[in-house]
């Protein structure tokens, strides 16, 4: 199984959110996040003093898949995230070892 | 008592507490700009002041400004003290010709002993010991404000010269910039100015307080006529004038120079026009109310700044706004004052003879005001800081000052996660006092 991550901006979340429930994606686990990238943060002015505000707000978004359906979820993500302007986040894959739905104690792919 | 003058007295009635509005609104104003972790103490820094001079007021305050009586070479200087306990006040009537209960003008001087110790807290956020500053409020105000008071309102040698400061550009807010300045010297900069973001924390709080203090202004203003006639009337026009007129000015220099017309600049623009129509605002026309806000907006605008320049941590602009606003009016007021309603009055350099002897003299009560504000602030903040200490511990400055100086927080945000109040066990007074380890 895998883990799939992804940082996207904020008002793309019910888009990336539509198009995994589209594809047949269970379940996610969606964060409030802040960081930065190669774009930095922003630049606030008061009274005349700038301050560089250098983490912006980011959605983490999280959702455990098959290993046959990783490479697929994460082209759904990247798609349904994409504006082409900086500061569109990233999507990585980790290995799961064990998933076990808590109710029923059921593990693997079961348990997704 | 003397005749009293019904509408009169009913309008300064009102206006006196229009200005007491002003205090919880500059703490407001204040606050705002503060991180969140030491809101609460900048806006205790208000209020308390409402606390100390009040009954500094009552003992003595009222009598040093504006008791006449006593040896006449002293009472130059500062007033008598007869009127002690305001109890000689209760039976008598400020004003010959119909006017109001003495106490109630005495009521409407407090609220500006009030407001001008508050404003002077602005320089010292985050970092003063709450009773170092509540000593610093009393003694100032007895040393220097009440005395101040007496020389241009009281009777004192600056009436006498004849400087003119209708509603107190001098009297509150060179008076209060200067010992600001002083302050900000003393305790030094905050751990970590300029470099780390010192970001106000909650700008609707800031347009809050900004929104009550300009309501508040027009009591301020219009009241200092002491009555209500026409020069109570253009007053108050001017006061409206001079506040949007600056703040429309203020935020136009903000997006020449920075791109933005910000909130926190609306805000302090609209104090800056406040501030400088003060001294004037009875005495001009209201055309040279529209350029005395373009002068103050643009002005403070570009004032706020030297601090950055000149390396003191001013926290939230007392010298760029009042110091500077109220220089502005004052000796702007000896260019422009007309007097339409006071006659024989020495005019200003555009209408009158003699103009430049009262512009003279409009530069002269700024810069004998400021200069004996600074040096007594700086002297007394100097003794509070050898004797009691000013400054709060490194430590606490970091960890906000709320919780050092009140035990409070002012946020409880999130408080299902945050375990930082998971029971009580007992009330304070029943727990026995830990002993922290020196």
């Amino acid at each position: 199984m895998k883990l799939i991550t992804a940082i996207i901006k904020p008002f793309k979340l019910d888009d990336v959110k539509a198009a995994l429930e589209t594809f047949g994606v269970k379940g996610m686990t969606v964060s409030e996040a802040s960081g930065f990238g190669r774009q930095k943060g922003h630049t606030e002015v008061y009274r005349g003093a700038e301050y560089k505000v250098d983490v912006v707000p980011k959605i983490r978004l999280e959702v455990l898949v098959e290993d046959e359906d990783a490479e697929e979820v994460i082209d759904v993500v990247v798609k349904a995230a994409q504006t082409g302007k900086i500061g569109d986040g990233k999507v990585w894959s980790t290995s799961v070892d064990t998933v076990v739905r808590v109710r029923t104690g059921e593990t693997g792919a079961e348990a997704l | 008592m003397d005749k009293i003058d019904t509408g009169s007295t009913a309008w300064m009635i009102a206006a006196t507490a229009l200005v007491l509005l002003m205090t919880p609104g500059l703490a407001f104003f204040y606050g705002g700009m503060t991180r969140a972790k030491s809101v609460l103490n900048m806006m205790m820094m208000s209020f308390v002041s409402m606390i100390t001079v009040t009954v500094l007021w009552v003992l003595f305050g009222h009598s040093l400004a504006f008791d006449a009586a006593g040896n006449e070479t002293v009472n130059k200087f500062v007033g008598g003290l007869d009127a002690w306990g305001l109890q000689s006040l209760i039976t008598t009537a400020t004003s010959d010709e119909g006017g109001m209960p003495s106490l109630t003008f005495s009521a409407f001087q407090l609220t500006f002993a009030i407001i001008t110790v508050a404003l002077i807290s602005g320089a010292i956020a985050d970092r003063a010991k709450f009773g170092a500053w509540v000593v610093f409020g009393g003694l100032w105000a007895t040393l220097v404000y009440f005395p101040v008071a007496h020389w241009v309102w009281g009777g004192g040698w600056l009436t006498e010269l004849g400087i003119e400061d209708f509603a107190g550009g001098t009297v509150v807010h060179i008076n209060a910039g200067a010992a600001a300045l002083a302050l900000a010297l003393v305790l030094g900069k905050r751990k970590g100015w300029p470099k780390e973001p010192m970001r106000p924390h909650n700008l609707p709080y800031v347009l809050l307080g900004a929104a009550l203090l300009w309501f508040g202004w027009f009591g301020f203003n219009a009241g200092s006529e002491l009555a209500v006639d026409g020069t109570a009337a253009l007053a108050f026009i001017n006061t409206q004038i001079a506040a949007a007129v600056a703040a429309g000015a203020w935020l136009l220099v903000e997006k020449l120079r920075d791109g933005h017309a910000t909130s926190l600049g609306a805000a302090s623009g609209a104090v800056a026009g406040l501030v400088a129509i003060t001294p004037a605002c009875g005495f001009v026309d209201p055309w040279a109310a529209v350029l005395l806000g373009v002068l103050a907006g643009a002005a403070c605008a570009y004032a706020v700044g030297l601090k950055y320049k000149f390396g003191y941590d001013d926290s939230l602009d007392v010298v760029g706004v009042h110091l500077v606003g109220g220089v502005i009016g004052a000796v702007a007021l000896g260019f422009l004052a007309r007097y339409p309603f006071l006659d024989g009055q020495e005019q200003g350099v555009l209408y009158g003879e003699h103009g430049w002897r009262q512009l003279g003299l409009q530069v002269l009560g700024p810069v004998v005001v400021g200069l004996y504000s600074f040096v007594v602030s700086y002297i007394l903040g100097k003794v509070i800081d050898m004797t009691m200490g000013f400054r709060i511990s490194e430590e606490d400055e970091v960890n906000g000052i709320d919780i050092a100086a009140h035990a409070e927080s002012a946020y409880d945000l999130a408080p299902s996660h945050s375990g930082t109040a998971s029971s009580i066990s007992a009330p304070v007074s029943d727990i026995k006092k830990v002993e922290a380890d020196a």
